[in-house]
């Protein structure tokens, strides 16, 4: 993840929270505990800051942070400020952690995101829990695991080196072996780990050294998720269904469009309900109510009494792309509009090439649609008001980033907030803010008690954020043999993941126009990277019918790059593209990428309904590889929830707005994936066991969409360059 | 504000609150069952789905008043003590959930639908769960687990 990519998150500055050695004793008693000094900062940070970039403003560690303690009965407790929210880490990293403290995964508990306890972290975005958090826990377990030996080998009087960790114990020949609980019983060690061997897996010099993937046991095999059966069982508990003693219900009034603004509100009526209580401060309203019910009918009757001032000419899905084009912010040094990436002459290497090729792709704002909206519930303590602390629970992909948020807000150091994460019911990228959790906090300061806010659907739809729309140009030049020789590639607001292309091309310029987006947008799975890959690998397809070279041959022609081409030769094979039969109304298409350390292929069957031209997708095959896998069904999982994903915004996932208004914020107006549209899936996962594990959770996203258009062209003749690709079905066949 | 009494997986509540507030709000809100999720509020996406006299039923869409006097089973309800009833531990199993939010419901769709049709093919599966939305999109997994479950129980 580059810097500008970073500047999609808007990551805030950085507040270091550290505690001391006594304190961390008195949190946990006695035991084994594993912290991280950072005498230079450079490693740790890197770790602890997955992805982030350190471009100044922020304090470094000023002590240590606790990763993982061992008590008294040998029970595991691990610290990290990553969340869970379906992607799957609270089992992967437990596995990574059991596989190098040598004991069984349901002895590893995992605490995330509750800034209170955790070591500080960016958020969970980016792929990045598994390239940093991963060896960052493993350095940590690998670390407790010596450490273990040695008091051992201290209580035995025998050298280190005849002792081996398993199972939750160290063993030697000849005496009975010592439970980790019978070791750390009694004790009150810390071991503190240098910051210059937490740069990564396998850093030389630290007394721990990892476990190869090669040698994994436990890392690498199927583990079922480890709190499974309370989703089973409806007992998991999301930031939406925690309740605290005297809790009340909020409801925040919203705009009647985007940039109105509040003439007048007429609360009485409101006010004269059951125990409401209005609330406003600022260009904010809102209301508690003792039940959610109440708190919906005052919200009614509160609305009922604003009148609002709203902004003539905002843009509509019929001019945002005019509007993109005209508002491209100038490129300037270091900030948003960078210069653009350029190699050799696209002008002269255009002018000689045989095939020419100049075409425009275009994507809609699209929603992330968590199928649990933004909800928090807010709690000040004692004191009431700005001298308590405030905890708030809530849905969030960056508690820490949300207790600056909080912090800031109320005007309060960061210390007195703490903010804690339910594993949460998904995100997508959509839940970097902390929004839910302000609303909150604020109506709690004023009513004096918790309070809890839910988004409604509709809430989610419109003042969330949204995946950004965008333009894309693309130019590109070829030899007769299928060379690439010139690509020239400009898009416009959606962002820069992944604009950059994997072929070899001699001659490129690329460049990213940032734009002020009139809807408010942000993060989305795989950020821009699934439009810049729609734009490139259709024009890639489009270039192959001009040539009439069979689009994998064309690929294969100009990519040096091993992995991708493992993940093609992966792909065609279980999907059979080299046996692809035509037939009218049906239609094949691949495409592929590499995004966030991954590599994927894709390739898909579609088929035209001759009665309305609804596209279904029937088959997908697709290969993905992610250096060593920790967890291959859970990673199987995220393949085919990508590419599910990926298909609703590749067919028909639009939001349509106009004077500023979303016009379809509801599951019946904004078409969301569905049983009926699932295409059998076939996901290779290729295992490289001698190359570190990276993320997984957004690059199998990218393949699909422009997999479905060039499938669309088989099957109609037309070449679809916006997406959604078929909202309201496939053109009409122009050749059979 | 009366009293209404409310079968709910077994055991008699009472409720004191509107009868036009929604089964949804009373279960999550006032008896504390939050197992049964809110996603929509417009039953167009079944994590608020309960059993009612045994029909999969979008509790957003259903008023207090409508519910009383039936017989209401949630989430919470299908379990033997410690024992899953077989449709929950066929999603474990078969791990078709990812933040599992939606997971109750397609639960709950799936036990009726087995109920009335014991042996499903995947055209009635998808026909069936077609209601309920799985963003996470471990759609083929939910089959999958419909599909055990529906073999298990006839075993």
């Amino acid at each position: 993840m580059n810097d500008r990519e970073l500047l999609e998150h808007e990551v805030p500055v950085l507040h270091w929270f550290a505690l001391d050695r006594r304190r961390f004793l008195r949190i946990f008693g006695g035991g084994l505990l594993v912290v991280l000094a950072a005498p230079d900062g450079s490693a740790v940070m890197e770790a602890q800051e997955s992805g982030r970039t350190r471009a100044g403003g922020q304090e470094l560690p000023k002590d240590l942070a606790a990763w993982l303690h061992i008590d008294k009965d040998g029970k595991v407790t691990v610290f990290t400020g990553k969340v869970e929210m379906g992607q799957n880490i609270r089992t992967s990293l437990s596995q990574l952690v059991a596989e190098e403290l040598r004991v069984p995964v349901d002895s590893v508990r995992m605490v995330m995101g509750d800034t209170d306890v955790c070591p500080w972290d960016a958020g969970t975005f980016g792929s990045r829990t598994t390239p940093t958090m991963g060896p960052q826990l493993r350095l940590v377990a690998a670390t407790a695991r010596e450490a273990l030996v040695d008091l051992a080998a201290e209580r035995w009087k025998l050298p280190r080196e005849t002792l081996t960790a398993d199972n939750g114990r160290v063993r030697a020949a000849g005496r009975t072996p010592l439970l980790y609980g019978e070791l750390t019983r009694g004790e009150k060690l810390v071991k503190t780990l240098p910051a210059d061997g937490a740069g990564g897996a396998g850093a030389g010099g630290a007394a721990a050294t990892l476990t190869p993937p090669a040698q994994w046991k436990v890392a690498g095999l199927r583990t079922p998720k480890v709190d499974g059966h309370e989703f089973v069982t409806g007992t998991h508990q999301y930031a939406s269904d925690l309740r605290r003693p005297g809790m009340l219900f909020g409801k925040t009034l919203r705009p009647a469009a985007f940039e109105a603004t509040l003439v007048s509100l007429e609360a009485t009526k409101a006010e004269a309900m059951p125990g409401v209580q209005v609330v406003r401060d600022g260009d904010y309203a809102g209301l508690v109510a003792p039940d959610a019910f109440t708190a919906e009918r005052a919200l009614v009757a509160l609305a009922a009494g604003a009148k609002w001032k709203e902004k003539e000419g905002q843009p509509s899905n019929a001019t945002i792309f005019e509007f993109f084009r005209r508002n491209a912010e100038a490129p300037e040094e270091g900030g948003r509009g960078a210069t653009p990436t350029i190699k050799g002459s696209v002008d002269d290497a255009l002018a000689s090439a045989d095939v020419k090729l100049a075409q425009t792709y275009t994507v809609e704002y699209i929603a992330h649609a968590p199928l649990e909206p933004r909800a928090a519930v807010a709690e000040w303590g004692k004191g009431n008001g700005a001298s308590g602390k405030l905890t708030v629970w809530t849905g969030s992909q960056r508690p820490f980033a949300v207790r600056d948020e909080l912090a800031a807000a109320f005007r309060i150091p960061t210390e007195s907030v703490r903010v804690v994460v339910p594993d949460t019911g998904s995100a997508y990228g959509g839940k970097h803010t902390g929004d839910a959790a302000v609303e909150a906090a604020r109506l709690a300061k004023a009513a004096g008690k918790p309070v809890k806010v839910v988004w409604t659907r509709e809430e989610e739809f419109t003042w969330a954020y949204l995946r950004p729309a965008g333009v894309i140009d693309v130019k590109s030049g070829a030899r007769k043999d299928g060379t690439l020789t010139a690509w020239e590639f400009h898009n416009y607001n959606s962002g820069p993941a992944g604009i950059g292309t994997p072929y070899d091309v001699a001659n490129q310029k690329i460049q990213f126009h940032p734009v002020k987006s009139p809807l408010r947008q942000g993060s989305y799975r795989a950020l821009a990277a699934t439009a810049n890959h729609f734009a490139r690998e259709t024009h890639m397809n489009e270039l192959a019918h001009e040539l009439k070279i069979d689009p994998l041959e064309l690929r294969l022609k100009n990519l040096s790059d091993e992995r991708l081409k493992a993940v093609y030769a992966a792909a065609a094979e279980k999907f059979g593209w080299a046996k692809r039969e035509s037939a009218p109304g049906r239609g094949y298409g691949i495409a592929g990428g590499t995004e966030k350390g991954g590599f994927i292929a894709a390739c898909a069957e579609i088929a035209l309904d001759p009665t309305n031209r609804s596209v279904k997708v029937r088959r997908v095959a697709a290969a993905f590889e992610c250096g060593a896998i920790v967890n291959p069904d859970g990673l199987r999982n995220q393949v085919e929830g990508a590419i599910v994903q990926g298909l609703g915004g590749a067919l028909f996932e639009a939001i349509r707005f106009e004077n500023g208004r979303i016009l379809n914020p509801h599951f019946a107006q904004y078409r969301l994936p569905r049983f009926t549209d699932v295409p059998t899936i076939d996901v290779v996962l290729v295992d490289r066991k001698d190359l570190p594990p990276a993320g997984a959770g957004e690059c199998p996203i990218v393949g699909i969409a422009p997999a479905i258009a060039a499938g669309i062209f088989e099957a109609t003749g037309t070449w679809l360059r916006a997406l959604p690709l078929a909202a309201e079905g496939a053109p009409e066949t122009k050749r059979v | 504000m009366p009293s209404v009494s409310l079968n709910v997986n077994g055991r008699m509540r009472k409720v004191d609150a509107p009868p036009e507030e929604t089964l949804l709000s009373v279960l999550r809100n006032r008896l504390d069952l939050t197992g049964t999720k809110y996603g929509c509020g417009e039953g167009q996406c079944g994590a608020c789905m309960v059993l009612i006299g045994g029909e999969a039923v979008a509790s957003c869409q259903t008023t207090l008043a409508e519910a009383a006097g039936k017989r209401i089973v949630t989430i919470e309800g299908l379990a033997m003590k410690d024992k899953l009833h077989p449709m929950q531990a066929a999603f474990l199993e078969a791990e078709a959930f990812q933040c599992g939010y939606c997971t109750s419901g397609m639960i709950i769709a799936s036990v009726a639908l087995l109920s009335k049709n014991p042996r499903p093919n995947p055209d009635d599966v998808m026909g069936t769960l077609v209601r309920n939305v799985c963003r996470c999109g471990t759609y083929a997994r939910i089959l999958a687990a419909v599909q055990a479950a529906s073999k298990k129980s006839g075993a």
